[in-house]
C-alpha cells in the first residue's frame, strides 16, 4: 500500500466542468455491436482461412481412459489432425509457474489418461469445416475404467472441511448469547450449482508468426490469459500477443483461460495456419466454472427490541478437487449488522464435479439469499417491519473490525426505496392479498457488495491532431468499460467525447487487472485518471515553455484545461495547436493506481435495498414478478445509463436465481442433467415486469481520487431473497431451499392448506 | 450441395456441406458476423435473422433449404452511419451490454414489429381478433424467443416501445 494521498482535494472529475461524469452518454462502442460489426473472438479476420477445432469430452466423472480409438476421426473427411492424451504436444504440467511474476500457472489440456470431470476433454480434432471436425470428433470410440466420484454435495456435508488456510472468525461468546436469546432463529438455506451461461461460449482463434502466437479470445483477464498460455506452451510469455477487445459476457466465468485457448495455440503451431475453436453451449456446463451450491445454516438472537445479541452465519460449499476454490457466502455478513457476539465461517466439501469458481458477486449473491431471508423471519417473530428490524442493528463502525466505514448509505437506500416502491402498501400478514387466482406479496432485503482497488497501469497519448488515444490492457464484457474510460479521459482532460479514442483488450498495452470482482471501474479508471492528470501536467510544461505558444511563461498552477483548449484566464490555444506546434510527434505518457491506506483503514463497501412484489399462482404455483425496485449506493457514478443497466441486469440475475437457476446433479455420471439453455432457465423478457434501479448521490473519497465503486455485482446481492421473502408475504409458506420452482411453491401452499 | 440464396440484397450462391446451417452459411462462409451463435440448438435466439420478411433462428434451419429465399441479416438493416430506427433506438436506451444477444434481439424486433402491424394475434392478447396493441406486455411474449443473459429486457423493452410508438 502506498502512503495516504488526498483523494479529497478538488480534482477534474469531482469538479466534472465538461458535465461528462455521470451523464448517460451512449456505449462507445454501440455503433458497432447494434450493427453486429464488432468481431468477437470466433470472428475475428485471420491472416488466412483459419481450420477448425472440435472438442470431444469425458462421460465419467472420474476414472481412467483405458482405450481410445481414432482411427475413424482421423480417415474422415477434410480431417487435419486428431489429438488425444497419447499424442497432443508437449506442454508444461499443471501448476508449473517458470517465470516467477506469470499471473497464472500452465493449464495444459489432454494432459493425460486420468478423468477428474465428467466433460473433461479427452479428444480434440481439426478439419477444414466446421461439420467436418464435428463428424469426426463423433467417431473418435473412448472407453473408461470408471471410478466412484463424489458428486453428491448434500451427502458429502460429512467431508467438509475447513478451506486452507482459513479460521472461523470468533466475536464475543456467540453459543452464551444465544442461549440467552429471548427471540431466536436457526435455520438453513439452500443454494443450487448455478451456471454464467454468458450469451458468447468461449472461443479462442489463434496463428502464428515464427515463434509468436497471436491469440484472440474470449477472456475477462488480459495478462492472466497471456500468462496461462505462455506458461503451458513453456515460451516467454511476450511471444504470446493476446487480444479480446469485444466479448460476449463474463460474469466471472471467463475469468480464467480455457482449453480453447491451449489447444487452438497448439493446432494452429502444429499445422501452421490459423485455428479456432469454441466451446458449444452444452460443452460450456462441464468445461467451465460453476458457482457451487451452498448450504447456509444461520442462527439469530435477539432482545425484544429487536437488537441483536447473537450472530452466526455458517457456510458449506464445495469445488473441485484439484481447483481449490471458496465460495466466501458468509464473508458479507461480517459488515452488515452489529451484534456483539458473532460466528462466521466456511467449510469445503472438495468434490468430483468440474471446476467451482467466481460467478457474479462470489460469496455475497448465494451467501445473502439466506441472512436476508433469516431476517425477514426474526422481523415477523418480532413483529417488527423487516426495514425497521434493519435500522435497528446498523453499526455506528465495521462490526467486525471496528474500523470506520467510509460512507454508508444502506438505511437512506431503504428508506427512499420504501417510499418509492410503495412499502407501505404491503399487509404485513402474509397470506392475505388475492387477485383471482394469484396471491400477492411484498419482500424486501438488503444489498452490500466489498469494494476494491487494485493495482493498474494506463497509458495515453496525443496526436498533432489532437486526438487522445488511451490505451490500457483491460476489458469491456458489457460493463461499459470503453464508455467510461472515454468519459474520465475526455472529462480530464477537458475536451469532447469526440476527441477521446479507447483501445482496450490488448496484452500489449499497460496491465490491468481486466474484469472482475466489480473493481473494473475504478481500478482501471483510477489508471486512466492519472494518466491523463500525467498527460496534463506533460502539456502544461509543453505551453509555458514554449515561446509561441500565448501560454508561455506561465504560471503553471494556473493552467486549465477546457473545450479543447489548454488556457491561463484569457490566453489560450487548442490542444491540437500546441501538439501539432510543440511536439509533431505527439505525447505519450503513462499513470498507475495502488491501493492506498484509505483501503486498509476504512471499511468500503457498496449499499442498496431491493424491493420485489410477486403473483403466486394458487392452482400452479407458479410465481411471476409484477414489480421490482432497487435504490443503491456506490459511490460517483460515472455514466448514469451504462450504470442503471449494471444494476437492473444484476437484479434480473437475482430474479433467476430465486425462481428458476439451478443445475441439477445427475449423481450417476457427476454431470450436470440440464446443460443447455432449454433446461438451465435463465429470466426471458417475460420474466421481468416493472424492473428499476436508481442511485443516491454518492461520492467515496477513501476509495479512489474519482470517488467511484463499483457497480457490476451489487445489483445481484440479495435481489433473490428479496424476491423469497416477497413469495413467503404472497402464500404464508417460508421455502429455504432457491430455486422457488411452481413444484416446491405448490407443495408449500398445499402443506399450509392452501 | 449448390444453393443460391439472396443476402441483403445481394444474390450468392454457394456450393457448401449439405450439413451446413444457414447460421454458419451467413458466419463461415459470406463473412456475415453479425449473426451470432449462443446454442446452435434453437434455445436462445442470437442468429435470428428475417427470411423473407420473417424471423427465424438461423442455427436450426440448413442452408440448402432456403435455395431462393431472400435473407436479411442485422448488416442489412442499417449501417453505423445510418442506423435503422431499432437500432437507433437500442442504442439510446441502452439495450445490450456485451452486444452478443443485440443483432439477434434487433432482427427480432424488426420482424415482430411487422407480425404485429400484419395483426398477429399472441398469447397474452385477451382478443385475439383485436388489433394488437404492442404495450409492455405484448412486447415482452413477443421477444421471449431472443435471450439476453447481460438481461437488458427493461432497456430492450423500451427501446422497442419507442419504435412501435413512433411506428403508430
Ligand atoms: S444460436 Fe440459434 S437459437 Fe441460439
Ligand atoms: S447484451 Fe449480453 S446477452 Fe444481451
Amino acid at each position: 500500500m502506498s502512503s495516504v494521498k488526498d483523494w479529497a482535494a478538488p480534482n477534474p472529475i469531482t469538479e466534472n466542468r465538461g458535465g461528462l461524469i455521470g451523464k448517460g452518454v451512449e456505449r462507445y462502442e454501440g455503433r458497432l455491436k447494434v450493427t453486429g460489426s464488432a468481431p468477437y473472438a470466433y470472428e475475428v479476420e485471420a491472416p488466412s482461412r483459419p481450420a477448425i477445432g472440435y472438442m470431444a469430452t469425458a462421460s465419467i466423472a472420474k476414472g481412467r481412459i483405458t482405450r481410445i480409438d481414432t482411427t475413424a476421426a482421423e480417415a474422415s473427411p477434410g480431417v487435419l489432425l486428431v489429438w488425444t492424451h497419447l499424442n497432443v504436444p508437449a506442454q508444461a504440467p499443471r501448476g508449473t509457474r517458470a517465470n516467477p511474476r506469470s499471473q497464472r500457472p500452465s493449464n495444459p489440456a489432454l494432459a493425460g489418461d486420468r478423468i477428474e470431470n465428467f466433460g473433461q476433454t479427452v479428444a480434440f480434432v481439426v478439419a477444414d469445416t466446421f461439420e467436418n471436425a464435428r463428424a469426426a470428433a463423433n467417431l473418435i470410440e473412448i472407453e473408461y475404467a470408471a471410478e466412484q466420484g463424489v458428486v453428491d454435495f448434500v451427502a458429502s456435508f460429512d467431508q467438509a472441511d475447513q478451506p486452507p488456510g482459513e479460521e472461523d472468525v470468533h466475536i464475543g461468546d456467540f453459543p452464551a448469547a444465544f442461549a440467552a436469546a429471548p427471540v431466536t432463529v436457526d435455520e438453513t438455506y439452500e443454494s443450487p450449482v448455478q451456471n454464467h451461461v454468458q450469451m458468447e461460449p468461449c472461443a479462442t482463434t489463434a496463428w502464428w508468426d515464427g515463434d509468436k502466437v497471436t491469440v484472440h479470445t474470449s477472456i475477462q483477464m488480459v495478462k492472466g490469459g497471456q500468462h496461462a498460455l505462455a506458461e503451458t506452451l513453456a515460451i516467454p510469455s511476450d511471444h504470446v500477443h493476446l487480444l479480446t477487445r469485444y466479448i460476449g459476457g463474463g460474469f466471472g466465468g471467463k475469468g480464467q483461460a480455457y482449453d480453447d485457448l491451449i489447444l487452438s495455440a497448439l493446432a494452429a503451431r502444429a499445422l501452421g495456419q490459423p485455428v479456432k475453436l469454441a466451446y458449444t453451449r452444452q460443452q460450456m456446463f462441464h468445461g467451465t466454472i460453476h458457482r457451487p451450491a451452498v448450504s447456509m445454516r444461520v442462527r439469530l438472537g435477539a432482545q425484544p427490541d429487536g437488537r441483536l445479541t447473537a450472530f452466526a452465519v455458517e457456510a458449506i460449499t464445495h469445488c473441485a478437487r484439484n481447483a481449490i476454490f471458496t465460495e466466501h457466502a458468509a464473508n458479507f455478513s461480517r459488515n452488515l449488522y452489529a451484534a456483539p457476539n458473532r460466528l462466521t465461517g466456511h467449510r469445503l466439501v472438495k468434490m468430483d464435479l468440474p471446476g467451482a469458481g467466481p460467478m457474479r458477486a462470489p460469496g455475497e449473491a448465494p451467501g445473502m439469499l439466506s441472512l436476508e431471508c433469516a431476517m425477514d423471519e426474526l422481523a415477523e417473530k418480532l413483529g417488527l417491519d423487516p426495514i425497521e428490524l434493519r435500522i435497528r442493528n446498523e453499526p455506528d463502525v465495521d462490526p467486525e473490525t471496528g474500523k470506520p466505514f467510509s460512507v454508508r448509505q444502506l438505511v437512506q437506500c431503504m428508506r427512499d426505496g420504501a417510499t418509492r416502491f410503495g412499502w407501505e402498501r404491503r399487509n404485513p400478514k402474509p397470506g392475505q392479498v388475492r387477485d383471482g387466482r394469484w396471491l400477492v406479496g411484498m419482500g424486501m432485503a438488503a444489498a452490500i457488495r466489498g469494494n476494491f482497488l487494485l493495482p493498474a497501469k494506463a497509458g495515453v497519448r496525443i496526436d498533432a491532431d489532437g486526438t487522445i488515444t488511451l490505451r490500457q490492457g483491460m476489458t469491456d464484457i458489457g460493463t461499459g468499460t470503453y464508455t467510461i474510460l472515454a468519459q474520465i479521459t475526455a472529462e480530464t482532460m477537458g475536451v469532447p467525447m469526440e476527441q477521446v479514442k479507447v483501445e482496450m483488450g490488448d496484452s500489449n498495452f499497460p496491465p490491468a487487472p481486466g474484469s472482475g470482482g466489480q473493481f473494473g471501474a475504478a481500478t482501471a479508471g483510477s489508471a486512466a485518471y492519472e494518466a491523463g492528470m500525467n498527460l496534463r501536467k506533460a502539456l502544461t510544461a509543453l505551453a509555458v515553455g514554449d515561446p509561441n505558444s500565448p501560454l508561455y511563461g506561465g504560471p503553471a498552477e494556473y493552467v486549465t484545461f477546457e473545450n479543447g483548449n489548454i488556457a491561463i484566464e484569457n490566453r489560450s490555444e487548442t490542444l491540437a495547436a500546441l501538439v501539432a506546434r510543440a511536439a509533431p510527434d505527439g505525447v505519450y505518457v503513462e499513470g498507475s493506481i495502488s491501493p492506498a491506506a484509505d483501503a486498509r483503514d476504512y471499511s468500503q463497501h457498496t449499499y442498496g435495498a431491493h424491493f420485489a412484489e410477486v403473483g403466486v399462482d394458487t392452482v400452479t404455483g407458479e410465481v411471476r414478478m409484477r414489480k421490482m425496485f432497487g435504490v443503491f449506493a456506490a459511490g460517483r457514478i460515472l455514466n448514469a445509463k451504462t450504470a442503471r443497466s449494471q444494476i437492473t441486469g444484476g437484479m434480473i440475475w437475482g430474479v433467476g436465481t430465486a425462481l428458476t437457476e439451478s443445475n441439477v446433479v445427475d449423481a450417476r455420471y457427476g454431470s450436470f442433467i440440464n446443460q443447455d439453455m432449454a433446461g438451465y432457465l435463465v429470466p426471458a423478457h417475460a420474466d421481468i415486469v416493472d424492473l428499476d434501479a436508481i442511485f443516491l448521490d454518492e461520492a467515496d473519497d477513501k476509495a479512489n481520487p474519482m470517488g467511484i465503486k463499483g457497480v457490476g455485482e451489487l445489483g445481484i446481492c440479495g435481489a433473490g431473497a428479496a424476491v423469497a421473502n416477497a413469495i413467503y408475504n404472497a402464500t404464508g409458506v417460508r421455502l429455504r431451499d432457491y430455486p422457488m420452482t411452481p413444484e416446491k411453491v405448490l407443495e408449500g401452499m398445499l402443506a399450509v392448506g392452501l | 450441395m449448390k444453393t443460391t440464396i439472396t443476402v441483403n440484397g445481394t444474390a450468392r450462391t454457394l456450393d457448401v456441406d449439405s450439413r451446413t446451417t444457414l447460421l454458419d452459411a451467413l458466419r463461415e462462409h459470406i463473412g456475415l458476423i453479425g449473426s451470432k451463435k449462443g446454442c446452435d440448438h434453437g434455445q436462445c435466439g442470437a442468429c435470428t435473422v428475417l427470411v423473407n420478411g420473417a424471423r427465424i433462428n438461423s442455427c436450426l434451419s440448413l442452408l440448402a433449404m432456403h435455395d431462393g429465399d431472400q435473407v436479411t441479416t442485422i448488416e442489412g438493416l442499417g449501417t453505423a452511419e445510418n442506423l435503422h430506427p431499432v437500432q437507433q433506438a437500442f442504442l439510446e436506451n441502452d439495450a445490450f451490454q456485451c452486444g452478443y444477444c443485440t443483432p439477434g434481439q434487433i432482427c427480432s424486433a424488426v420482424g415482430m414489429l411487422q407480425e404485429a402491424a400484419d395483426g398477429w394475434p399472441s398469447q397474452v392478447m385477451e382478443d385475439v381478433a383485436a388489433m394488437v396493441d404492442l404495450s409492455e406486455a405484448e412486447i415482452r411474449e413477443r421477444m421471449s424467443g431472443n435471450i439476453c443473459r447481460c438481461s437488458a429486457y427493461p432497456q430492450i423493452v423500451a427501446a422497442i416501445r419507442s419504435v412501435a410508438g413512433d411506428a403508430a
